[in-house]
């Protein structure tokens, strides 16, 4: 194991340093529903500094899309649905803010001026009876206050920036007359228009063809690169990740259970479950050369209404220590630098694979 | 081996929307002259992206839609223009399980009447408790529990659905199922427990198996040969690994490169197309890939390419063989 | 099946725990907690019980005449509810009436849910020019005010409880058709219809054992506001004396005998009036009750 010393860029400094534009702490996200009090999100921590992308992956369930609606606060209202916690966020006029804390009026404007968000299924959350123009120049005209005209024009340069063909011309067409690669890039042109600190895309190429991801992925790299945002990217595809992550969050259950830069996480994984997601993707070097079984992970998540005590991956797990992993919930581990992982047994079971 | 099931140059067309208000509607060519046969216990996978009319190749094949051309045969029987009651003996020979584990099973029935439904139809005689035993006999073959057999579909994940899904078409012991991206709901770790299945029941029951998916990764995995779908028509056609190592048409090419790879270690080259998928209400002239091949030579937009068989099993539709065309996986 | 003594495959996955049954009184725990619907719902229990026991509990029957007790007021003596011009009593009448104008506002919603679920689920179903066909009628049907063709038919051939039956039936099954229409065609595209199909299933059997049972819910909401429709047009009917005829009482003709004694005995029409504003409002209310309580989107997840 480590020593003491090492950089823990997971523990809670006391503000935002210097590079840092987004510090979550201990996020909490729990829904009442009619069954029950539901913990979505426990306890989730993280940092994200300028120009950098954290990759948020997990079983469908595991509370990725609460996590990041919460930080906009985009999730049902109080009775229905309770935040605790701390969402550092730096906006573009430099200041922090607690998003947790801070009033519906003042949120409103944080949403799309500091912070934007592109979510999963083109169609549905682009209004289908405003022109595409309409709906990117409203955007602009709400944060920036610019004219009709003027948001216009700089509605097309967005168009174009997003590599939409004929952009002028394509300010007049609806939402379905575009193909669901464009309106992707339409979203983010609106999520871009502007100039947000923070960029969360919550599965934005899930609902895409293969070779159009491909030009959404080369897309965010490149105004990545030029705007130095930082970038929250969830996704179920562990090739994605790969490619465009500079750190990964892996969620189980609700709860964060290993957090490490991306070449470590995929070179060392050290929690079961992300080694068992691993393992389990058909490799595509090995294509048509025998049909060996891939390596399922058995079982299904658990039931969020009712976790089971300690590990919630111990139901699934073939390394589940009983005694051990069910008695208490593992602690987030800091395993080695800016690598942390929830499992009771994460040094035994490294010394067999690291 | 013989071929279990034959299609040539079968053809799809819908009705597309009116180009105005008074004129005629447009015709859609969601299939436009396939052909491919399946071998006894074989896996051919169907690729292509959304909208290429993989489904529409499925559902035609299982007589689900009317043909507007072409021939299909099963087992020898020519089954391209049989009436609905002349089909119900092939339709217990034939199964399909869905890609939408939720909207595929009647929520208002138990596991029982799902799973058992096909036996209600064809095998209306026997008695409930031979249908019962049949029914848990099917849940075990696909690891689910006997005591499932009262539950509804909404008391189960979308794994266990799938599975549900599974049963249910293996119930009359099928010799074909299309299954129509049976994986593509699922999260990766349940994914990989329902391709495995799917390879055991095929290994256990001689299934063969038309698979359907936009996937190339699981398809590299459970499949013999491969047939690629472009804008209602097939591309390339080959064994598997082959497909991945050599790939022929350059359509192939870009969907290889744009897989993603699960590895941060691997930096490659990637080939991003330009543009979309062309509407296939109006699909260019000559070869359906040219607006977005770099490749294309002014000959592309002349004729669309037949398949041509460049080396046993492996054909491919494209006019050029002057290409070297690169694969992301290195050559066995 | 080929060997029946197959083990189980050895799949690498367990059969994993499913996710618990989520609690199904959910519908009858929202039903009761719309007060109004619960309201309703008592109220037509007491009505049926009351009409079908109440007649034979009473010292009069419904066409005894009591000469020295014409026009009594109610709460005045020993008739309840009062009497009518004739000196019958009519608390005996308002049950009597109950009886009939119950019976036909159920019968009439059964034999309307009859048609109106047969017509909708062919013309759902088989689409094409059988289903257009049929749709333009339930269009044409609807473009009659119904109200007007009951009245000219029931002038036409003589009315009796069986046959204004049948007339409200006849006059009222078109929304339902609607309804049915637009869920089948809806459900029919959905996955499992298409299993269904794939497998050889009739189109008998998809109908009735795939798409019908889903479509319940809009269906049993129709058939609570169908009944309060019934006994509306039959109470229009009668009243305007097309109806039911005396001496058979039926709330309707209740109403139109009360109304030349309007000022002098008010409370011959407030009787029958406050009976079927009592019973159309709580099938409305039962209706609203149940289209909450089965929508599940109200539930929460
Ligand atoms: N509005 C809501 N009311 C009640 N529970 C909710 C609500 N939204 C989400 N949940 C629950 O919170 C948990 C986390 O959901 P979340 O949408 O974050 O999952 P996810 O990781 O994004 O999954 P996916 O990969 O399927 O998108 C789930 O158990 C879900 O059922
Ligand atoms: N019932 C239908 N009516 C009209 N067009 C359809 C219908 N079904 C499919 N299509 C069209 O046919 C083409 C092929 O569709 P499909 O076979 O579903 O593709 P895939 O399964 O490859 O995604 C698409 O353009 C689709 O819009
Ligand atoms: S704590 Fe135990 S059960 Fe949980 S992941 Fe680690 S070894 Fe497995
Ligand atoms: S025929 Fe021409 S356009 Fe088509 S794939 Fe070959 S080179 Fe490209
Ligand atoms: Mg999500
Ligand atoms: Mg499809």
């Amino acid at each position: 194991m480590m020593p003491e010393a090492v950089t823990d860029r997971g523990a809670l400094p006391a503000a935002l340093a210097e590079d840092e534009i987004l510090a979550v702490r201990d996020l909490s996200i729990a829904f009442q529903t009619p069954a029950g009090r539901l913990a979505a999100v426990q306890d989730v921590s993280f940092t994200l500094r300028r120009g950098e992308t954290l990759a948020l992956v997990g079983e469908s369930g595991s509370g990725k899309s609460v996590t990041s609606l919460g930080i906009l606060r985009l999730t049902p209202r109080a009775p229905f649905c309770r935040i605790t916690g701390q969402v550092l966020l730096r906006g573009r006029d430099g200041r922090v803010r607690d998003l947790v804390a801070l009033p519906e009026e003042a949120m409103r404007e944080v949403r799309g001026r500091d912070a934007a968000m592109v979510f999963q299924e083109p169609m549905t959350s682009l209004n289908p009876v405003h022109r595409v123009g309409e709906q990117v120049a409203e955007a602009i005209r709400f944060h920036e206050g610019l004219g009709r005209r003027a948001a216009l024009t700089k509605a097309a340069e967005l168009l174009e920036l997003v590599g939409i063909p004929d952009p002028r011309r394509r300010l007049a067409s609806y939402p379905h007359e575009l193909s669901g690669g464009m309106r992707q890039r339409v979203m983010i042109a609106m999520a871009l228009s502007c100039e947000p600190q923070l960029l969360i895309a919550d599965e934005p190429t899930t609902a895409l063809d293969v070779t159009i991801q491909a030009q959404i992925l080369d897309l965010l790299r490149r105004l990545q690169e030029r705007t130095r945002m930082a970038v929250i990217f969830i996704t179920h595809n562990l090739g994605v990740v790969a490619e465009i992550a500079d750190r990964v969050m892996v969620m189980y259950a609700g709860r964060v259970v290993e957090q490490a830069p991306v070449r470590p996480l995929f070179g060392a994984p050290l929690m079961p479950y992300t080694r068992g997601l691993l393992r389990s993707v058909p490799r595509l070097d090995l294509a048509g050369l025998g049909r060996e079984k891939l390596a399922a992970i058995p079982g299904t998540v658990p039931d969020p209404l009712d976790p089971p005590p300690g590990c919630s991956f111990a139901p699934r797990c073939d390394h589940v220590e009983p005694g051990r992993c069910d008695a208490a919930l593992p602690g987030l581990d800091l395993a080695r630098p800016e690598h942390r992982v929830r499992c009771v047994r994460w040094a035994e079971l490294a010394g067999g694979v690291a | 081996m013989t071929a279990l099931l034959e299609v040539r140059d079968l053809r799809k067309w819908f009705a597309g929307p009116r180009p105005g208000p008074f004129r005629p509607r447009a015709k859609l060519h969601a299939v436009d002259g396939v052909s491919f046969d399946i071998q006894r216990g074989e896996v051919l996978s169907l690729v292509g992206e959304s909208g290429s009319g993989k489904t529409t190749v499925g559902r035609t094949v299982l007589r689900l839609a009317r043909p507007d051309g072409g021939t299909i045969r099963f087992g020898g029987t020519e089954i391209t223009s049989l009436s609905r009651d002349a089909l119900r003996p092939f339709r217990r020979r034939m199964q399909l399980v869905f890609q939408d584990p939720y909207a595929s099973l009647n929520p208002k029935m138990t596991v029982e009447e799902i799973v058992g439904a096909p036996l209600a139809i064809h095998e209306p005689a026997i008695g409930t408790a031979e249908r019962r035993r049949r029914v848990e006999e099917a849940l075990s073959l696909v690891g689910l529990l006997p005591s499932h057999i009262g539950r509804y579909p909404h008391e189960f994940s979308g794994g266990q659905r799938q599975r549900l899904g599974i049963a249910r078409a293996l119930i009359l012991r099928p010799e074909l199922l299309i299954a129509d991206e049976p994986v593509s709901a699922l999260d990766v770790s349940v994914q990989a427990q329902v391709v495995n299945l799917m390879l055991e029941l095929k290994e256990r029951l001689g299934l063969t198996i038309l698979f359907i998916s936009h996937d190339l990764a699981v398809v590299g995995h459970i499949s013999d040969r491969i047939a690629v779908m472009y804008l209602g028509r097939l591309v390339e056609v080959a064994p598997t690994r082959a497909l991945f190592t050599a790939p022929r048409h350059p359509y192939t090419e870009a969907l290889l490169s744009a897989v993603p790879i699960p590895d941060p270690m691997v930096r490659r080259e990637r080939i991003v197309l330009t543009g979309d998928v062309p509407s296939p209400l109006n699909p260019p002239s000559g070869c359906p890939f040219r607006t977005r091949c770099r490749y294309a030579l002014p000959a592309c937009a002349e004729a669309p390419p037949a398949l041509r068989e460049m080396a046993p099993g492996h054909w491919k539709a494209c006019i050029r063989d002057d290409i070297a065309l690169a694969s992301p996986v290195g050559v066995a | 099946m080929s060997g029946a003594s197959e083990a189980p495959i050895g799949l690498a996955a367990a059969p994993a725990a499913a996710p618990r049954p989520r609690r199904r009184d959910g519908a009858l725990r929202r039903f009761l907690r719309h007060r109004l619907a619960a309201f309703g719902a008592g109220v037509i229990t007491l009505m049926v019980l009351a009409c079908a026991i109440g007649p034979y509990l009473l010292p009069f029957t419904d066409t005894e005449i009591d000469i020295m007790q014409r026009f009594a007021p109610p709460f005045s003596g020993p008739h309840l509810l009062g009497t009518d011009p004739l000196g019958r009593d009519i608390l005996a009448r308002l049950l009597m009436a109950g009886r009939i104008s119950l019976s036909v506002g159920f019968s009439a919603m059964a034999i309307s849910m009859v048609i109106g679920i047969t017509v909708g689920l062919v013309a759902g179903y088989y689409r094409g020019w059988v289903g257009m066909v049929l749709m333009r009628f339930v269009d044409a049907m609807l473009c009659f005010p119904s109200i007007f063709l009951l009245l000219a038919i029931s002038a036409l051939i003589g009315p009796a409880v069986g046959s204004i039956i049948m007339l409200i039936a006849v006059t009222s099954w078109m929304e339902v058709a609607r309804i049915v229409e637009a869920q089948i065609r809806a459900l029919k595209a959905r996955d499992f219809a298409v299993a269904a199909e794939a497998l050889g299933a009739s189109d008998a059997r998809v109908m009735l054992r795939e798409l019908l049972p889903n479509a319940i819910a809009p269906i049993v909401v129709a058939a609570t506001l169908n009944v309060a429709h019934a006994i509306l047009a039959e109470s229009y009917v009668s009243f305007l004396g097309y109806g039911i005829q005396p001496p058979t009482p039926s709330w309707g003709n209740m109403l139109d005998n009360a109304q030349s004694y309007l000022t002098s005995a008010p409370w011959l029409a407030i009787i029958p009036g406050a009976a079927i504003t009592l019973a159309v409002t709580s099938f409305n209310f039962i209706g609203d009750g149940l289209r909450d309580a089965l929508d599940p989107r109200m539930g929460g997840r």
